[in-house]
This record gives C-alpha cells, sequence and structure tokens, in this order.
C-alpha cells in the first residue's frame, strides 16, 4: 500500500446497497497469486473483497493481470497461491450454473447463431428451453436495446450491437455476480459512452454484484461505487478507493465531484505504475 | 454490379471461343492430321458420335467418385472426430494418414486391385485413398479451432463435453469440412481415373478413363479429346454444386469464416 491510505470501507451513496452489510461478502481473496506454466508471475498477494451489490472496478494498466484476476474469480482458472471463495448457492457445493455472468472483450458470439440463439445460450447448456427462457431472453435483449434484432446474425450487426447481445447473454439468467472483462474497450467513444449509461441503468434496476475490469479512468469513476487500483505485473491492489457519487449518474461527467475524484484515481495509478519502476 | 457479375460470365467465355478459334484455324490452315491435334470441329462431332457410349463410360467413372467422396467424407470426418477426442490418437496415426496421403496412388493401385476382388470396391478404395486426407486435416484443425473465450463460456455454464462438441465444435468445424470436402472432390475423380488407369477393364462396365487409353491406342484422338472433355466438365460441375451448398451453408456466417473456407 506504498504511500497510499489503507483499503477503507466501501462507503456508499446508496445505503440500500450497503444494506448487506452485515452478510457474508460475495467474492473474498487471501493472497491470491497466479504464475502461469511459463513462469510468468501474473499476479501476486491480492486481498480483496467484494460486497453484494457493489459496483467494483478493477483498474490497472494493460498487462497487471486483471483479466487473469476476473477469471479466478469465475472459476475459469486456478491460483497458484492462496484463497479464491466465492459464495453463491448452497454453501461447500458449487456453485450453480448461471449465478454468475461473465462478459469478454470481444463480443464472444456465435457466428452461425442468430442473436436470440447466442443469447439463449445459458439456458441452452442448461438444457431447458421453454417459454419461460424466452420470455426471458426477450426481456433481456429489450434491456440492452435489441428488440426487434431477434432474427439478426452477428455478422449483421455494429461492434456495439454484438456487445450488447453479449451482455444480454450474460444477463438472461439473472446472476447475482457480473464479470465484466474490459468489454468497451475495442468500441468507439460515442458507442462506449452509451454502454456506459446502459451497464449504469442495469446495475442500478437490477442491482447485481459488478465486478468491471477497465484502464479508463474516467469509465472506472462513472460506473463505479468502488475503485480497486492494480499495479503492474507482478499484479496487486495498491489502493482501494469508495466513489462517493450519487445515482443515478447521468451528467455526473460534467459535475465537480466527478472531475475531483478522477484526480484521485489517476493520482492512485500514476503512484502504481512510478512505484513499479523504482 | 450487374455489368461486373456478367462480365465475370461472359470474359472467360470470350477467351475460350477466341481459343478454340485460333486453334481450329491453325488445325485447318496447318493441315495437322487429327490423330496428332484434332480441330474443335472433329472432336465435338465425336462427342455427339459416341456421345452416348461414352456416358454410359462417364456413369461408371461418376459412380466410383461420388462414392469415394461420400466414403472420405464420412470416415474422414469419423477419423478427425476421433483425433479431436484423443490428442494420443491423433499424435499416433496422423503420421499414417500423411504417408498414405504422400504415396502415389499410381505406385498402390496395383496391389490393392490384387487385394480387392471385387472391382468397383478396388477403384472405390484407390479413389478414397486419394481424396480423404484433405478432409481430415482441415476437418481435424476445424474441431480444435473452437473460440477459447466461447469454451470458457461453455464451461462456465457447465456444459458437458458432449454439448462443447455439438454446440460448439461441430459448428466451428463445418466450414473447415466443406473447404476439404471441396478439395477431396476434385481429387476423388482424379483418384477414380488413375485406378482405372492401373485397373484396365476389369468387369463388364468400362469407365471413361479406361476409354481414354483405349482411344490412345486406337489413335482416335477426337474421342480422346471428347472423353476428355467430358472428364474436366464433370469435375467443374461436382465442384460447382459443393461450392454451391457450402455457401448456402455458410450464408449467415461472418464473412472470416466464408474466407476461411475459400482456402
Amino acid at each position: 500500500m506504498r504511500g497510499l491510505p489503507d483499503p477503507t470501507p466501501p462507503n456508499l451513496s446508496l445505503p440500500d446497497v450497503v444494506g448487506s452489510a452485515g452478510t457474508e461478502p460475495i467474492v473474498q481473496l487471501h493472497g491470491v497469486g497466479k504464475r502461469f506454466a511459463s513462469g510468468l508471475e501474473a499476479l501476486d498477494g491480492i486481498e480483496l473483497s467484494v460486497a453484494r451489490g457493489e459496483f467494483l472496478s478493477l483498474l490497472g494498466p494493460s498487462g497487471c493481470g486483471k483479466s487473469t484476476l476476473l477469471r479466478i474469480i469465475a472459476g475459469l482458472s486456478e491460483p497458484t497461491r492462496g484463497t479464491c471463495r466465492v459464495s453463491l448457492g448452497e454453501p461447500g457445493k458449487p456453485i450453480p450454473s448461471g449465478r454468475i455472468g461473465f462478459v469478454f472483450q470481444d463480443p464472444t458470439l456465435m457466428p452461425w447463431s442468430n442473436v436470440a440463439a447466442n443469447a439463449e445460450l445459458p439456458f441452452r447448456i442448461a438444457g431447458r428451453v421453454g417459454a419461460e427462457e424466452r420470455d426471458r431472453v426477450a426481456a433481456a435483449l429489450r434491456a440492452v436495446g435489441l428488440a426487434g434484432f431477434e432474427g439478426a446474425y452477428p455478422h449483421q450487426l455494429s461492434g456495439g450491437m454484438r456487445m450488447r447481445v453479449s451482455i444480454a447473454r450474460a444477463l438472461v439468467t439473472d446472476p447475482e455476480l457480473l464479470l465484466l472483462d474490459e468489454p468497451f474497450a475495442a468500441l468507439d467513444e460515442i458507442t462506449r459512452l452509451a454502454l456506459n449509461d446502459d451497464l449504469l441503468r442495469l446495475w442500478e434496476t437490477r442491482r447485481p454484484t459488478v465486478l468491471f475490469v477497465t484502464h479508463s479512468v474516467f469509465e472506472s469513476v462513472y460506473l463505479s461505487t468502488r475503485i480497486a487500483v492494480m499495479s503492474p505485473r507482478p499484479g496487486h491492489i495498491v489502493a482501494d478507493l469508495p466513489v462517493a457519487l450519487p445515482h443515478p449518474r447521468e451528467g455526473a461527467r460534467t459535475s465537480p465531484g466527478y472531475a475531483a475524484m478522477c484526480e484521485t484515481v489517476s493520482g492512485a495509478l500514476g503512484m502504481a505504475m512510478t512505484d513499479a519502476r523504482t | 454490379m450487374i455489368g461486373q457479375r456478367a462480365w465475370r460470365l461472359l470474359a472467360p467465355l470470350l477467351i475460350g471461343v477466341v481459343f478454340l478459334a485460333i486453334w481450329e484455324a491453325v488445325v485447318r490452315w496447318r493441315g495437322i492430321p487429327p490423330y496428332i491435334l484434332p480441330a474443335p470441329s472433329a472432336v465435338a462431332q465425336s462427342l455427339w458420335v459416341d456421345g452416348p457410349s461414352l456416358l454410359g463410360s462417364l456413369l461408371v467413372t461418376l459412380r466410383i467418385t461420388l462414392a469415394a467422396l461420400a466414403a472420405a467424407a464420412l470416415i474422414g470426418g469419423a477419423i478427425a472426430l476421433l483425433f479431436s477426442l484423443s490428442r494420443v490418437l491423433e499424435l499416433s496415426l496422423f503420421p499414417y494418414a500423411v504417408i498414405l496421403q504422400v504415396t502415389p496412388i499410381v505406385a498402390i493401385a496395383p496391389l490393392i486391385i490384387i487385394w480387392v476382388r471385387e472391382p468397383f470396391l478396388a477403384l472405390l478404395v484407390c479413389a478414397w485413398i486419394v481424396a480423404f486426407f484433405p478432409i481430415v486435416s482441415n476437418t481435424t484443425v476445424g474441431l480444435n479451432s473452437a473460440d477459447r473465450n466461447l469454451l470458457a463460456l461453455f464451461r462456465l455454464y457447465g456444459a458437458s463435453p458432449g454439448q462443447i462438441l455439438l454446440y460448439l465444435r461441430l459448428p466451428t468445424a463445418l466450414p473447415y469440412f466443406l473447404a476439404g470436402l471441396r478439395i477431396s472432390s476434385g481429387l476423388a475423380l482424379i483418384g477414380a481415373v488413375v485406378a482405372e488407369f492401373v485397373a484396365g477393364t476389369g468387369g463388364a462396365e468400362t469407365g471413361l478413363a479406361f476409354r481414354i487409353l483405349e482411344a490412345g491406342y486406337r489413335l482416335a484422338i477426337p474421342r480422346l479429346f471428347a472423353a476428355l472433355f467430358l472428364l474436366s466438365l464433370t469435375g467443374i460441375v461436382i465442384y460447382l454444386l459443393l461450392d454451391w451448398l457450402s455457401r448456402r451453408v455458410l450464408q449467415h456466417w461472418h464473412e472470416s469464416a466464408a474466407t476461411a473456407a475459400e482456402e
């Protein structure tokens, strides 16, 4: 935590979000480290606890192991040191499918399937595709503004629309934990801002716990209730900053509070980079 | 755009007509005898006269070609599937598939004809050996090309290996398989012709390849050209049919999938 204040508990402006203060955190990481078979040290000594309903951004430079951390939390990768606990479903049992949603940097759609079939994938794997599931697919597509595009194929859509399909697919099972791995990094600025607003609105209405990986200071401040700043490889968390901006945040980008917070976060990120170089 | 499409058809056609005209003119002007180089008109006449009997022979060759292609698609696809399920199996068997592929069919055809007594089956085996490899190698690559993030997503939602195969690996492999099939279609025809050359006329039925040999021996060169023309035409038609089929199947896919299938 060199030169930075100790991680403070999230001090949110949304009382009903912190309402879960007494309950167990949804994600708990203890001394998590990851060394790849190539010998590459991706993560080292990650301590992180995420409360239910939080919108936490993992902010750091490219290659700091943010994505690796997200994959470990999703159960797609095993830590080589430390423990990762995700409290979903009954304790001691494997997490039921559909409780975690994952969005990759690429839309990761099946090119041979249309929009509806792509969004329906979690249900198809679970072996239940009935009227209720079809309703939920339609609702998720409506929520991301893709109503009427059910029959379109991925190659007929723009990059932003493909990303919306990807988000809809992650939402259909109504997951409690939503993991997003730089989902908007490859999009143009205008699409990116629009999707930021959409994501914020989805979080405000559905209130899942969100872990959002990004390397954009402005994006992290605009979206999150809390930001964990990571150092370059081997990645560890150097600052844990609550974002006390009121919701809804439409228009917050021009507020003085937003600018001040961006400056604070930029400072923390800058310090993480200089610390790494010395 | 319509003009461009018309040109795509017209330009090669025009070249063909000009080429045939020059050919005809040179043969007539120089007085080249038909047993050296027949004029296109002589070939056309032979096609007209010998057409019915040549068509009968064509059917024999066509049957072997299509049967070999179907066997290559089925068995080749099954081998690729086996390879994708077991890395050990792939590593230990793939070199032998390569050996079978690089060994000239002309060299092993006599052996196969000795070993397999039934003539049709012997020819089928020869053509199959030539045709199956592109399907095996392409489909194997395709089955192993599933998007890594999609694979992760399937695992996240608890998909079984069977579901991953059915919903992800097989659709991913489809353009690769179809590309292999198109390459194999030409090879199956070549394999059938080579096998017929070696086997001669075993049974009552005579294939087009043997008719070419026979016409050569008898210096009936116009008939040789006519048979050759039918053979090329068959290859082109099979290729175009498969090309149309793969376009139909892949029409919804991203352009990259369509381009990958071209290679």
